[in-house]
């Protein structure tokens, strides 16, 4: 395959030169070709996108530049407006030139007045915490410089956490100091004060006292917090007729239900990944959705990690419908509609005995297949497997999994069951429904909703926007002044959770108080203070009322000691719900018949009429139900398997697009470089109709489209308002998660997304190694037998002495969550550019995670692939630097100096891994003072015109190394984590010192499986990679092949 | 043909080639020496400050240890401008009705800080660590003079770069034992070679490394 490539690209340069003066201008994508040529292919090869498949000319031109043609041309003026308002950046930059020498200026010393005490200036203190998102926690350490937090890091002693965090909250420190916060008490849009609001409150209260609150309502979003829990008892005891009504759009509403048609009551299921070895995920991304996920990614990539003398890998089945985060690491993956996967589940089980077989199915030759193959590896592992079903799934595909766990005995060994984290839960969607109907039927006259965008994330059907109206006094508690807050008489402004005093619960029960890094930058108030207020407590700060239900729940004597305890650990001794022991009832054979379609409308073949498709609704992976619309990390960051960036598209599987004639087409012009065009669809759904862009996602499930909610916010703030298209606009209440007869149609418009995927690309040189467990155990130098011979040098090579700092990452574990990414941001002071950037390639991220695939376009496998600096110890960077602004340091970091970058790029076109990020303008946003307070003192704001790029967290080596040498010992191996590293919950990413023989960067570089991107440039890159191994069912691989042929 | 330019001309064009060239190395040298001179480097310049402080009184006359008022110089990167709360101290008691000390008194009264002006200024993209430096014998005095001996306080050296780099380069021509890093009167021997045989002993014992890579100040 190689050798024709090469020729090929000879061809190519003549072509474009002739083509250098009229600009190349990339055709649409032919799907027909990419099969064509997918065909042809024989052997291992990696894709990364499916225009680098259909291979046109002008999309390889594209590619090979680094800053395509007039990339540093501004073109619009509109956009520039557009963009300039985005960041706020201003002109009080003029006077930063001032900053760059030691000349001494009128700048002040401001010392404290009395200092805190344990407060040493220059030195951060890390507190811990919790965030809750969802319902329920992943608890935290916190990092703090003078009282201000800088960063976020997992905590290890948090059971959901093990010192890794998400990508949520890395990001929710973004979210404390957004400028768009809302910042005073608002009566119908006029400004007010909370007193003004209590008194309003306290009248409102009164005329509730005589009917004992039967027209009081409260609305919450799922609640982890036991004392806000107490609260809402204490408070429904006083207004005995009032009603908590809890809504969340990403809700558990089928996993209760499942439960409890497969027990008879709600129970929480916990997984063990650590005891399993065989898993079947239906439709579960449990790698990256719910309160364990962070834990569960750890325990799944430690079952994978095979180290020499292992001889054992777990293996990952998926059935799901739209490409997931858990589906790339699936051994094998199932793409079946959402009608098939309750099918395939019943299938399963009643091969298993878990359920009665019914006569009707005659599934096809290929799910038969597919379910025996299943079926003899869980009946092989009973005890150590795992079948789980996704909060997507309807109650009945839960109810099956659970079956299936207790008939293969993996109940107490692989599953635990425990009482529910949240206290006395409702269904949220149900919960919603009843809500609306008492405002329709004039039952509330008092509505206070904490938290949440109800008006935003309501469905359709509910019309709760024109409720509202209904309600003659409605409160909304809330971070913006949001949609729903412009439909309330009253908006207070919320305190974010890094300023205020909260507690709550991991998946597994275990509490955390939440405690305040910094007092409310806005005055707002926490749920807990509003709570007390309608409790008729309303002087009572956060702090009393969390540590009083503590104290009445304390039973050890000296409860000082047991709040420091909870407080400095971040987690509350013995909180952890205990296993419950409960038995799957005998359910009604009838029960357990799903009411779909038979499975053989299975395998629709490409070109088959059939108009009309399945939805499947999801929470956006960034900016998850619309709460994080206005965050711009989230919103830059590239999403998993898409990497489509702010904006939000209909996914639709590549053989669907070819039926509706759906394509898009990469835009060439003007420096653009992710701005891909693609056509606009019309999607009816349900009475009601949603125009988007779609985008055509390989291994996507045929016959039916995914949209995820969250984007189209119109009262988001400056950075989310007007990106996407509200897919609440077509989610109903009695199906939120999977409807049927949507008619999808182009819709003739084109619409401009941008998509990272296009970006730095490495032109397929062995990028991506893979092999088979069993390939592996044979030969386990398969990845190192590929590796191009160390190039000879007539130069002595330099003596690292000392620390030769070096990375290893580890391809089998990396889940492509994008932790890190965010983590990294966050770090290193890294700005967002904004949409029409991304669009010409110039996102700042310096660590990236690259996608490839391998296969059919139809079901390809996916490899993730985190690309960060790989500080070459020939790098190519350094030589072409006319000002030495890049240059080596003695432990072999490829060090970069802004203070000296004059901004030629040289450096970044010669980088052959692409991972240099120049600043075209003033990305760092300088002037907004409440963002000033979260960056990381210990790294340079960067400014206009200057390179940038990862730096292994140099500022993070160098307090290490002071820290060891005023002990006078070296630097201990895991004493310096990177933020990427610290941030990963598979641990995929390992740094430390390669001179130490026995450090664990060390060992992993000696393992067979160790190999280096574009070795044969000699480039002698300190970042290195593991090989991904793969464990597919021999039985099931087989067939796959004889059915492919 | 007749000449058009006279003989003298050769002298005047020779004189003027090499004149240009000392007049522009002149500039140069002139512009170097500007830059650093104390107009540009603001060495030897003392500034004026909200309450006139007088290092010279504290610790020459009252003895007070550096690591009293600057808590921190020998934990953090920072080594800490006194609280009000340090200050008062000792002007609880001693000269509490000075008018001098006024604004001391009104901050503590009214919780907020003095604003001391910036003597010792570092560029933005320059991360200097205070506490590695004492810890590896690099005395108070080295970098920032006889503190004991200013009225009001200026600034020893440039802090250029080129200033730092003397010591990065050759460390063992400036550090002295652990012990006397907050001593203002130490001398080094008077000798050249002891001086250097000290230094390179402690060098040795300190493990002090040359540091110049980039990433050690620049990140």
């Amino acid at each position: 395959m190689k050798q024709p490539r090469g020729a090929r690209r000879e061809a190519t340069e003549e072509k474009t030169k002739t083509m250098a003066e009229n600009k190349p201008e990339t055709e649409r994508l032919d799907l027909a070709a990419v099969r064509a040529r997918l065909n042809g292919l024989h052997g291992e090869s990696y894709w990364r996108s499916l225009e680098e498949l259909a291979e046109t000319e002008a999309f390889q031109e594209l590619l090979q530049r680094e800053f395509p043609r007039q990339a540093s041309v501004w073109l619009d003026g509109g956009s520039r407006r557009d963009f300039l308002k985005l960041m706020g950046a201003s002109l009080a930059l003029a006077g930063l030139g001032a900053c760059g020498s030691p000349a001494p200026t009128s700048e002040k010393i401001v010392p404290y007045v009395k200092q805190p005490e344990g407060l040493v200036p220059g030195k951060p203190r890390f507190f811990a915490t919790a965030f809750t998102h969802n319902g329920s926690a992943v608890g935290l350490l916190v990092e703090s410089h003078e009282g201000r937090p800088t960063k976020i890091e997992g905590n290890p002693t948090h059971p959901a956490s093990l010192g890794a965090t998400d990508a949520f909250a890395q990001a929710s420190i973004l979210t404390l100091y957004d400028p768009d916060r809302s910042q005073v008490v608002t009566n119908a849009g006029a400004i007010s004060t909370w007193s003004a609001f209590l008194s309003a409150l306290n009248r409102e209260l009164e005329g509730q006292r005589p009917s004992r609150g039967a027209g009081l309502r409260i609305l919450t979003e799922s609640v982890a917090s036991p004392t806000l829990a107490a609260q809402m008892k204490t408070l429904l005891a006083k207004f005995p007729q009032a009603k908590w009504h809890r809504y969340e759009p990403a809700g558990r509403d089928n996993v209760r239900a499942g439960a409890r048609l497969a027990f008879g009551e709600y129970v929480d299921a916990q997984y063990h990944f650590d005891r399993c070895d065989v898993i079947l995920s239906l439709d579960a991304d449990f790698l990256f959705c719910g309160g364990g996920s962070l834990r569960y990614a750890r325990q799944f990539a430690d079952k994978r990690r095979v180290r020499a003398g292992r001889a054992e890998m777990n293996r990952l089945y998926v059935v799901e419908s739209a490409p997931s985060v858990t589906g790339a690491m699936a051994d094998h993956r199932l793409p079946l509609k959402p009608s098939e996967i309750p099918g395939f589940a019943r299938a399963v089980a009643a091969r298993l005995g878990a359920a009665r077989k019914t006569k009707s199915e005659q599934p096809s030759p290929r799910l038969a297949r597919w379910t025996d193959a299943v079926a003899r590896d869980l009946e092989k592992h009973r005890g150590a497997s795992i079948v789980t079903a996704g909060a997507r799934q309807p109650p009945i595909v839960h109810a099956l999994a659970h079956a299936i766990n207790e008939t293969l005995g993996n109940v107490g060994a692989t599953v635990t069951y425990t009482t529910p984290v949240e206290d006395n839960p409702t269904d949220p969607m149900a919960s919603l429904i009843e809500l609306a109907g008492d405002i329709e039927a004039g039952r509330v006259a008092l509505l206070i909703i904490l938290g949440g965008n109800p008006v935003f994330t309501a469905p359709a059907d509910l019309r709760f926007q024109g409720l509202l109206s209904r309600v003659a006094f409605s409160v909304h508690l809330g971070l913006y002044e949001d949609e729903t807050s412009a439909r309330c008489h009253w908006h207070i402004p919320e305190a974010h959770y890094l300023e205020s005093w909260s507690d709550a619960r991991a998946y597994d029960g275990t509490a955390t108080i939440v405690q305040p890094l910094i007092a409310p930058l806005y005055g707002g108030k926490s749920s807990h203070e509003l709570l007390s207020a309608l409790a008729g407590q309303p002087g009572r700060s956060g702090y009393d009322i969390v540590r009083d239900y503590w104290r009445s729940r304390n039973r050890s004597k000296d409860f000082e000691l047991f709040w420091r305890t909870a407080l400095h650990d971040g987690v509350v001794a013995g909180t952890a719900f205990p296993a419950k022991p409960v038995k799957v009832k005998k359910v009604q054979s009838s029960e357990f018949k799903v009411s779909s379609p038979s499975p053989q409308t299975l395998n629709l073949e490409p070109g088959t009429r059939n108009d009309s498709l399945e939805i499947i609704f999801a929470p956006d992976p960034t900016i998850f139900d619309g709460r994080f619309a206005n965050n711009g990390w989230l919103q830059e960051l590239p999403k998993p398997l898409t990497k489509l960036t702010w904006d939000n598209a209909v996914l639709i599987s590549p053989a669907t697009a070819e039926r509706l004639g759906v394509s898009r087409r990469v835009g060439a012009r003007g420096g653009e470089h992710g701005r891909i065009f693609v056509d606009v669809v019309e999607l009816r759904y349900a009475g009601r109709t949603l125009s988007a862009p779609a985008w055509i996602m390989p291994g996507h499930a045929d016959g039916c489209a995914t949209v995820t909610f969250g984007y189209g916010r119109t009262r988001a703030g400056k950075v989310g308002t007007g990106a996407g298209f509200n897919a609440y606009a077509i989610r109903t209440s009695d199906a939120p998660w999977h409807g049927a007869g949507v008619e999808m149609r182009k819709a003739g418009a084109q619409y401009a997304l941008a998509c990272t995927q296009f970006h730095h690309n490495m032109e397929g040189r062995e990028l991506v190694r893979a092999a088979t467990f069993e390939a592996y155990r044979k030969n386990p130098d398969l990845a190192r037998n590929k590796q191009h011979e160390e190039n000879a040098t007539l130069y002595p090579g330099f003596k690292y002495e000392g620390y030769a700092w070096g990375m290893s990452i580890d391809t089998s574990a990396c889940t492509g969550c994008n932790a890190c990414v965010v983590a990294c941001q966050a770090e290193n002071n890294i700005p967002v550019v904004g949409k029409e950037e991304v669009t010409r390639g110039r996102e700042m991220h310096w660590l990236r995670v690259d996608e490839y695939y391998s296969g059919s376009i139809d079901n390809p496998e996916t490899f993730h692939q985190p690309v960060p600096c790989m500080h070459c110890e020939n790098a190519p960077c350094e030589i072409v630097c006319p000002v030495g602004a890049t240059a080596h340091s003695h432990e072999g970091l490829n060090d970069m100096v802004y203070n000296r970058c004059v901004g030629t790029r040289y450096c970044s076109n010669n980088c052959p891994y692409k991972v240099r990020r120049f600043n075209f303008f003033q990305y760092s946003d300088f002037a907004t003072p409440s963002l000033k307070l979260g960056r990381n003192p210990n790294v340079t704001v960067r400014s206009r015109g200057v390179m940038e790029k990862c730096t292994y967290c140099v500022q993070r080596i160098n307090a290490a190394k002071i820290a060891a040498e005023k002990e006078n010992r070296p630097v201990r191996d895991g004493e310096i984590a990177t933020a990427c590293q610290a941030a990963c919950p598979a641990q995929a990413i390992v740094f430390g010192d390669l001179n130490d023989k026995n450090s664990r960067v060390a060992k992993l570089k000696a393992d067979p499986l160790n190999y280096g991107l574009l070795t044969e440039l000699n480039t002698r890159p300190r970042t290195t990679y593991l090989a991904k191994l793969k464990n597919p069912n021999p039985e099931l691989k087989e067939k796959e092949e004889e059915g492919a042929g | 043909m007749a000449q058009i330019f006279h003989p003298s001309t050769n002298t005047l064009s020779k004189v003027s080639i090499f004149g240009g060239i000392a007049v522009i190395a002149a500039i140069v040298a002139a512009l170097a020496a500007i830059n650093r001179s104390s107009y540009v480097t603001g060495v030897r310049v003392a500034r004026a400050q909200p309450v006139p402080f007088s290092h010279k009184h504290h610790v020459s006359d009252d003895g007070i240890d550096c690591r009293y008022c600057h808590t921190s110089v020998e934990k953090s990167s920072f080594a800490g401008i006194p609280s009000t709360k340090i200050c008062m101290n000792c002007h609880s008691q001693i000269w509490a009705g000075s008018p001098m000390l006024e604004p001391v008194r009104e901050s503590f009264r009214s919780g907020r800080s003095l604003e001391w002006t910036r003597v010792h200024n570092l560029p933005g993209f320059v991360y200097f660590d205070h506490g590695i430096h004492v810890n590896k014998g690099v005395g108070c005095s080295t970098c920032h003079g006889r503190v004991d001996r200013m009225p009001l306080t200026w600034r020893e050296n440039s802090l250029y770069m080129e200033w730092c780099l003397e010591c990065h380069r050759e460390p063992e021509r400036f550090v002295r034992p652990r012990a006397e890093v907050f001593n203002m009167d130490w001398q080094p021997p008077q000798n050249k070679t002891d001086r250097l045989a000290l230094g390179r002993k402690l060098v040795q014992e300190y493990g002090i490394q040359k540091l110049t890579s980039c990433s050690v100040c620049h990140r």
